[in-house]
């Protein structure tokens, strides 16, 4: 009972300490935010790498999670009788939830462990320690960079997957199970307002800055070792989606 | 940075030293690297700092670059105390250095010239084309000028250490470190890099620190050497001194001894007893 106490103790200060020291990352990484505005053309070419070579998977995942979507909405409205809801009911869970949710979960999985491992390996092949010895502060040039560019490319990630979605539930409750057209759309538009858009938007920002600044954090204090990088990606992973979820039930407490 | 006008006093150091440590105290998780550690590189010299693995050679090079501050003592750079340094001041203090990485440590998103370019674009506005032919002479000096548009995984190892080399020396550094230069290299490769090291401070007129432990290569192009062993200076001077040096410590290491003083062996319990032994078998 004694060792469970001092185990638990331990990885609480633990925790503690690690919470503590990307705080500090952060500060500094929003410190030195607006320096790197100033080169844009490096906030650019990160915006290309986390945004831009992640629309397939976005999009490829987007479709499938909208015709899913669409067939199980399709069957549980049909119960009722109001299968032409079917389009209201997708386009808010999706905007308000499934969008920004499960694109930051892809966008973990795919930009958040390629900052993570490359950053790593910076780490482990003496780059960073070579642009310190060239003068070149590596927060500036390189971190701060990638995580602007992931913070610019989630609120837009989030965007096109619910957009490629909804194509998906149309695909499905419109064109394979006969619901009216016009119906769908009409509906949609007269119940969707201007607020879910927003809740959306806002989310998928929040969840661009958490998932990025872990991703670039892990990476940028990995161990310089195979392991190291590993781990590194491994807890990006791990680590995102945990504080995607909290983070989505407290944005959701304080908007509804 | 003026170190008089930002209030540190400095040791006295030999205006003809580029760089002194004085009673340099370092110590990793509690285990001491460094006690009590001189050393002093004179201004234009090539100077060799030798030692077994793992006696902190490349730890010196962090300290004299600023990534790592001392635990006691001082080291001072061109006059300046680097522990007391702010991070813009060690900034201003680290352009007058170049350093050549074990590994290279090329940028592996870059191509060679971009790489050899990448600290007179982040610290220099110049025209493209001055750009282009500072470049262009520094990859000409190191035998690479036709390999400008090669990636860094497209090179051998020798290459990369020499693209690392053309970068070190691209702000036309004061100092140049160089960190086990000659490890994993061929003999051509490992001629031409020595070569290098000892045209280009004659050349530019800098002072080169080198890192090794490949003793017979340094001592063709020394000016200077130090033995360190156990945290410590063991023997210094020029090779030739070295040689005949009575330590058995410096024979062993200048002989090449597999043992001696530095024991081959890791501290381990008795060899025929630990077969024996049946309590470590699960």
């Amino acid at each position: 009972m004694k060792a469970l106490v001092g185990d638990l103790a331990s990885s609480l200060m633990e925790f503690l300490e690690r919470l503590g020291a990307m705080t500090r990352f952060a500060g500094a990484v929003v410190a030195q935010s607006p320096a790197a505005l100033l080169r844009p053309r490096l906030v650019v070419e990160q915006v290309y790498n986390t945004g831009a070579l992640s629309l397939v998977i976005i999009m490829t995942c987007g479709l499938f999670v909208g015709m899913v979507l669409g067939l199980q909405g399709y069957e549980l409205l049909q119960r009722f009788g109001s299968e032409e809801s079917l389009g209201v009911g997708a386009a808010l869970s999706l905007l308000k939830e499934l969008g920004p949710v499960v694109t930051a979960l892809l966008f973990a999985g795919r930009a958040g462990t390629a900052l993570a491992s490359e950053l790593g390996l910076m780490r482990a092949t003496d780059q960073l320690s070579a642009m310190e010895v060239m003068a070149v502060d590596p927060m500036r040039r390189v971190v701060v960079p990638r995580f602007l560019g992931g913070v610019i490319s989630m609120p837009l990630l989030t965007a096109v997957f619910i957009a490629v979605a909804l194509y998906g539930v149309q695909l499905v409750g419109v064109q394979f199970l006969g619901v009216d057209q016009g119906q769908f759309w009409s509906q949609m538009r007269g119940a969707v307002e201007f607020e879910d858009v927003r809740e959306g938007l806002v989310k998928g920002f929040t969840f661009g800055v958490a998932c990025s600044l872990i991703a670039v954090f892990e990476g940028y204090n990995a161990q310089p070792t195979a392991e190291g990088v590993g781990r590194a990606t491994t807890r990006t992973v791990v680590i995102s989606a945990v504080v995607t979820l909290v983070l989505d039930y407290i944005l959701t407490a304080i908007m509804l | 940075m003026n170190p008089a006008a930002a209030g540190h006093a400095l040791p006295a150091a030999n205006a003809a030293d580029v760089a002194t440590l004085r009673g340099v105290d370092y110590s990793v998780g509690g285990k001491p690297v460094f006690t009590g550690l001189d050393i002093s590189i004179r201004r234009g010299d090539v100077t060799a700092i030798m030692g077994p693995s793992g006696t902190g050679k490349t730890t010196l090079l962090r300290l004299i670059t600023g990534q790592l501050r001392p635990d006691a003592g001082t080291v001072i750079v061109d006059g300046q105390d680097v522990a007391g340094l702010d991070s813009s001041g060690l900034y201003v203090l680290r352009r007058k250095i170049g350093m050549l990485f074990q590994n290279g440590a090329l940028l592996t998103d870059l191509d060679v010239f971009e790489n050899v370019a990448f600290p007179l674009r982040e610290h220099a506005r110049l025209p493209e084309r001055l750009v282009r032919n500072i470049v262009l002479t520094k990859l000409h000096a190191v035998g690479l000028r036709g390999a400008a548009g090669l990636m860094p995984q497209e090179l051998s190892g020798g290459m990369a250490r020499r693209v690392a080399l053309a970068r070190a020396i691209v702000m036309d550094p004061q100092i140049l470190l160089y960190d086990e230069p000659f490890a994993g290299l061929d003999p051509i490769s490992m001629g031409v890099v020595l070569r290098l090291i000892r045209s280009l401070n004659e050349a530019l007129g800098i002072s080169s620190i080198v890192v090794t432990h490949d003793v017979r290569e340094v001592s063709q192009i020394a000016d200077a050497s130090y033995i360190l062993s156990d945290g410590r200076v063991v023997a210094s001077g020029t090779p030739e001194q070295l040689r005949e040096h009575g330590s058995p410590v410096v024979q062993q290491f200048m002989e090449g001894l597999a043992d001696g003083p530095v024991r081959f062996h890791y501290p381990a319990p008795d060899y025929r007893k630990q077969l024996l032994d049946r309590s470590e078998v699960a």
